[in-house]
């Protein structure tokens, strides 16, 4: 049957690409669009490596099927940092060494950052529980959350 | 294998696709669930509704009477009403809990209700606050009790040709407060052990007037146990009145033995629920004029 033509918003900017239905947002950006920021780690919802905003909320690109982006907008990890200046929860998850492979890490920055535009100044334990659906297999989470509280810190000054 | 996506932006147009394509179709609210069960093979429609685009599916609207909600309403949005929260607090704690933030940012109460599972979190809390079903089809829109919805685990009244539209809840009374609770084995990102929703209403003079109380995934759906709301009429909410809802609460459920728990837990557990809700929504509804 013909591909469906999806023109859509990626990180302030059109773009188009042709999917089929049952294509998901992850396999369109990663293998249509060429955006591979989001990981598949679970295709399931289970663990957040592909994590996007779509249309202003934090969610998986698993769970979104790539024909819903018509007319919508999409926000990937590569549309976080500005042109030569990373946004805080980068710089400090890089200062507080919060990766090791690094696969988790675009779905950490992506749903840190989202938490703390809606919480400010949040406490540690809503810091875990903003980032629960965001599995990380290596770090054990300490230097992450670290990371996050510090990045907090950084944008309330 | 999915064939087509179609993104009906009105209600008619709706109704028409699901009519035209019968058991071959499958509406997609926020997905967190169907997406699942397409790619585990559970579930295999040939065709995809986006219900998303039509208005009365996405719209909140709430007055004197109480709140509708779009069925495709999403979690996070509806955290986002702070009227609709202050008035329901079970059932926006309930909401809160299913999932990750990313899971709210798509799931809907709707889809949560359609979905069936025994388990689900917000129906014990739409049962409790005594929500309406409105559904639409070809001949016509009808209401059903949140209630009445689920007949069995993934199964309710919903024919082949008919989607949930909206559900509404009525505005509680005064001094009237619900609450949820939940247990997992984790602490978030886990699905049911046991559920309990509880209304309350009190009365001037701080005994309670009215209690409702409702018991998920200990069941083949969720229910209400009448025992163990009249075990709270007319009396104080204090550790006795409390044991008397938790035990009926324990003889009313009727789990099986699963991967999550056994039948002596989810029953032990179910009272447990059933007397802290109780003790929250006593304490909401006093807190209210």
């Amino acid at each position: 049957m013909p591909k469906l033509h999806i023109e859509t918003t990626i990180n302030g900017e059109a773009a188009e690409f042709l999917c089929e239905p049952h294509t998901t947002l992850l396999d369109a950006l990663r293998n249509n669009v060429g955006l591979t920021g989001v990981k598949e780690g679970c295709a399931t919802g289970d663990c957040g490596a592909c994590s996007v905003m779509f249309d202003g909320r934090l969610t998986c690109a698993c769970l979104v099927l790539a024909a819903e982006a018509e007319g919508r907008a999409v926000e990937t990890v590569e549309g976080v940092a500005k042109p030569g200046r990373l946004h805080p929860v980068q710089q400090k998850l890089l200062e507080h060494a919060g990766l090791q492979c690094g696969v988790c890490t675009p779905g950490i920055v992506v749903a840190a950052k989202a938490l703390l535009e809606k919480n400010p100044d949040p406490s540690e334990r809503e810091v875990r529980f903003g980032l629960a659906g965001n599995l990380c297999r290596c770090t054990g989470y300490d230097k992450i959350v670290r990371a996050v509280m510090d990045a907090a810190a950084t944008l309330r000054a | 294998m999915q064939k087509s996506f179609e993104a009906p932006r009105s209600l008619a147009d709706a109704v028409a696709t699901l009519a035209k394509h019968g058991a071959a179709a499958r509406v997609l609210a926020g997905g967190t669930d169907l997406l699942v069960q397409m790619r585990s093979g559970a579930r295999k429609p040939a065709v995809v509704v986006d219900v998303k685009r039509i208005p009365e599916l996405t719209a909140i609207s709430l007055d004197a009477m109480g709140a509708t909600i779009g069925a495709a309403v999403c979690g996070d949005e509806l955290a986002q009403h702070a009227e609709l929260t202050a008035l329901w607090p079970g059932l926006f704690e309930a909401a809160a809990l299913i999932g990750s933030k990313q899971v709210q940012g798509r799931a809907s109460i709707g889809g949560n209700l359609c979905n069936s599972s025994p388990a689900a979190d917000t129906t014990p809390v739409l049962i409790v606050d005594e929500a309406r079903c409105i559904l639409a089809g070809p001949s016509g829109r009808r209401e059903i009790a949140a209630e009445q919805f689920n007949t069995g685990p993934g199964r309710n009244v919903l024919a082949q040709d008919e989607l949930l539209v909206a559900l509404f809840l009525p505005r509680p009374a005064a001094r009237t407060a619900d609450a949820y609770l939940r247990l997992i084995p984790r602490t978030e990102m886990d699905i049911a052990v046991v559920g309990a929703g509880v209304r309350l209403t009190l009365a001037a003079d701080g005994t309670c007037s009215a209690a409702r109380v409702a018991l998920g995934a200990v069941g083949p759906t969720a229910f209400i146990v009448p025992e163990a709301g009249a075990a709270l009429v007319g009396k104080k909410i204090d550790d006795a009145s409390l044991a008397a809802a938790a035990a009926a609460a324990s003889a009313a459920a009727r789990p099986i033995d699963d991967k999550r728990g056994t039948i002596a837990y989810r029953k032990h557990v179910a009272g447990v629920l059933t007397r802290r809700a109780a003790r929250i929504a006593a304490d909401r509804a006093a807190a209210r004029a």
